[in-house]
């Protein structure tokens, strides 16, 4: 007991330390590592995101909730243009990884996308062997050494907690794992190119509770070298694993999403400043 | 309640007929497939012999009352595989590029012109095809030869082959694109790495197919490789065909040629059959 106590007290410390909200100077021990200013969203004329400002913290879990159509996955795939490919979607303000704008004219969102890791609301890994999906990212860097790729490859399959089901089976298909195993195995390979943010778009909204809970514990063990952003609707999810929690909403007149509150998990789930945050939160809201 | 029970009555009795209908009408639609198919069995079965496999043409021997033709087909045989085959190796590259370009950038203005062009391409007659390969290719050097016949086999087989892979590169999951994307791959990259395998198979069938339709295509070769009543491997010259053997034999007075005509169109029907049957079973295990 003694043991878990020190363990977990310098977190709980940090916990209540780094209450935030937008716009307050925070005082706590991580620097930001990405931050989002007066960012707005659009697909052609509809508003998707308006003016949603926050600051994300080295190495911390950051989760984003809010009910469905609130603009969650949207701003998530803002953070690293995956709509760039998208007619008529475009972002206005800031969005910064150490204070480079990553929506400047010369950002190059190749390289953006080389720093930034994601997983996917669905597993959703290549028709390869379980080895070449996770090698996959490294490739595309351009590593051709074997034993260098194979020694990331197992490093990260370890970070994701999936080594010890696949590591006598490399060489088989990703597509013949079970649906825990696939996300898993979509982790290790998000984090294989060893990116600084990993982005997570409700990546347990496929799995059963037991693959729910690996994940996680993926994601704790993640914690310790990456900057992870999660969407979920699972509140009980953003409880358990993150640091933060930006609460957003639906406009109801217009439809776009916004941000409500943010600041330490601690403080959203057990004394939210807005009272919207409050009634979703003990599940007083549709 | 009693009009409830009539009411079900009424609904079985509807299913039954339906149900009789589409049987009916699927037996009809089989008929005429048998009817084909049977018939040439039967009827080319019947000329099959050694020599009509390892024999060219020779002409009609009479003995008597007794016309016989000691030849074969193997020309024709050897001119069909030489013709498509050549055809393949000029359709595939652009018809699968043309596919990669209709899927992968499919809305700008450039990928409709295409993809409205590849639609009336492909319902084009054939004749016409043969007409314009004539006209611009024969006429213009002055003979007739086998690559022209690939040419014009090669631009019947095209738009296949391009809305084949551009349907099939589709169906692949654009979460999976997603994965690449976000893990900073170019998209020539992408389409190299993930998308295209994830299609290979269903590529390699369209390829097959359009193979098979071009293997029984008469029209375009009647005005560009003309025949040959000879063995030849040279596709810069006139040579054999089956269709065209299909069809200059059954033109022909003698019974025997009649029936040699009979063999070339089951060797052509057994062809395209074995093409077929040979891309489902190799492409079964990844329809999953």
């Amino acid at each position: 007991m003694e043991d878990i106590k020190a363990h977990r007290s310098p977190l709980a410390l940090q916990r209540t330390v780094a209450e935030r909200t937008i716009g307050h100077v925070q005082a706590e021990s991580r620097t930001t590592r990405l931050q989002i200013a007066n960012f707005s969203f659009y697909y052609g004329a509809f508003e998707a995101l308006r003016d949603i400002s926050m600051e994300i913290r080295d190495r911390q879990i950051t989760a984003i909730i809010g009910p469905s159509g609130c603009g969650k996955s949207t701003l998530l795939r803002s953070i690293n243009r995956m709509h760039d490919d998208t007619p008529g979607a475009r972002g206005k303000g800031m969005i910064a990884i150490d204070g480079t704008n990553i929506y400047a004219h010369d950002a190059d969102p190749i390289m953006l996308r080389r720093r930034i890791g994601m997983v996917f609301q669905r597993p959703n890994p290549f028709a390869k062997s379980i080895f070449d999906n996770v090698a996959y990212g490294l490739r595309v860097l351009g590593w051709r050494d074997r034993n260098a790729i194979a020694e990331r490859v197992e490093q990260s399959l370890r970070k994701a907690a999936i080594w010890d089901e696949v590591k006598d089976r490399l060489k088989s298909s990703a597509l013949g794992l079970s649906g825990g195993q696939q996300q898993r195995v979509c982790i290790a390979r998000a984090i294989a190119p060893q990116p600084e943010i990993v982005l997570m778009d409700e990546p347990c909204s496929a799995l059963d509770p037991i693959a729910t809970l690996k994940v996680e514990d993926a994601m704790l063990e993640l914690r310790r070298d990456y900057t992870v952003v999660i969407v979920t609707h699972n509140m009980e999810q953003a409880g358990r694993v993150s640091d933060d929690t930006a609460f957003m909403l639906m406009d109801s007149q217009t439809r776009a999403g916004l941000l409500v509150e943010f600041g330490a998990t601690g403080n959203i789930f057990t004394n939210p400043k807005d009272q919207r945050t409050e009634d979703y939160i003990s599940g007083r809201f549709g | 309640m009693i009009s409830q029970a009539s009411n079900y009555r009424r609904r079985a009795i509807v299913d039954q007929i339906m149900r009789g209908m589409a049987i009916l009408a699927t037996i009809v639609a089989l008929i005429p497939l048998f009817l084909i198919i049977g018939y040439v069995i039967v009827r080319g079965g019947s000329s099959f012999s050694i020599a009509f496999f390892t024999e060219a043409y020779r002409a009609p021997i009479a003995l008597g009352d007794d016309i016989r033709s000691p030849g074969g087909v193997l020309h024709g045989i050897v001119g069909t595989i030489l013709i498509t085959g050549l055809a393949t190796l000029i359709a595939m590259p652009v018809g699968i590029m043309a596919g990669i370009f209709l899927a992968e950038y499919p809305s700008n203005s450039v990928a409709m012109t295409v993809r409205f062009c590849t639609d009336v391409l492909s319902a084009a007659p054939s004749i016409i095809v043969g007409v314009v390969a004539y006209t611009l290719i024969v006429r213009t050097t002055g003979a007739f030869a086998g690559y022209i016949g690939s040419i014009a086999l090669a631009v019947l087989m095209i738009p296949i082959i391009t809305r084949t892979t551009e349907e099939i590169l589709k169906l692949v999951p654009q979460t999976v694109r997603e994965a690449s994307m976000a893990l900073g791959a170019p998209k020539w990259w992408r389409t190299l790495t993930v998308v295209l395998p994830a299609a290979l198979g269903a590529i390699v069938t369209g390829v097959m197919l359009a193979f098979a339709r071009a293997a029984g295509e008469t029209a375009p070769l009647i005005l560009t490789v003309l025949g040959n009543n000879n063995l030849s491997y040279n596709l810069m010259a006139p040579i054999a065909a089956l269709p065209l053997l299909t069809y200059r034999y059954t033109e022909q007075p003698f019974p025997v040629l009649n029936d040699l005509a009979w063999g070339t169109a089951l060797v052509l029907t057994l062809m395209v059959l074995l093409v077929n049957i040979s891309v489902r079973v190799a492409t079964r295990n990844r329809l999953r």
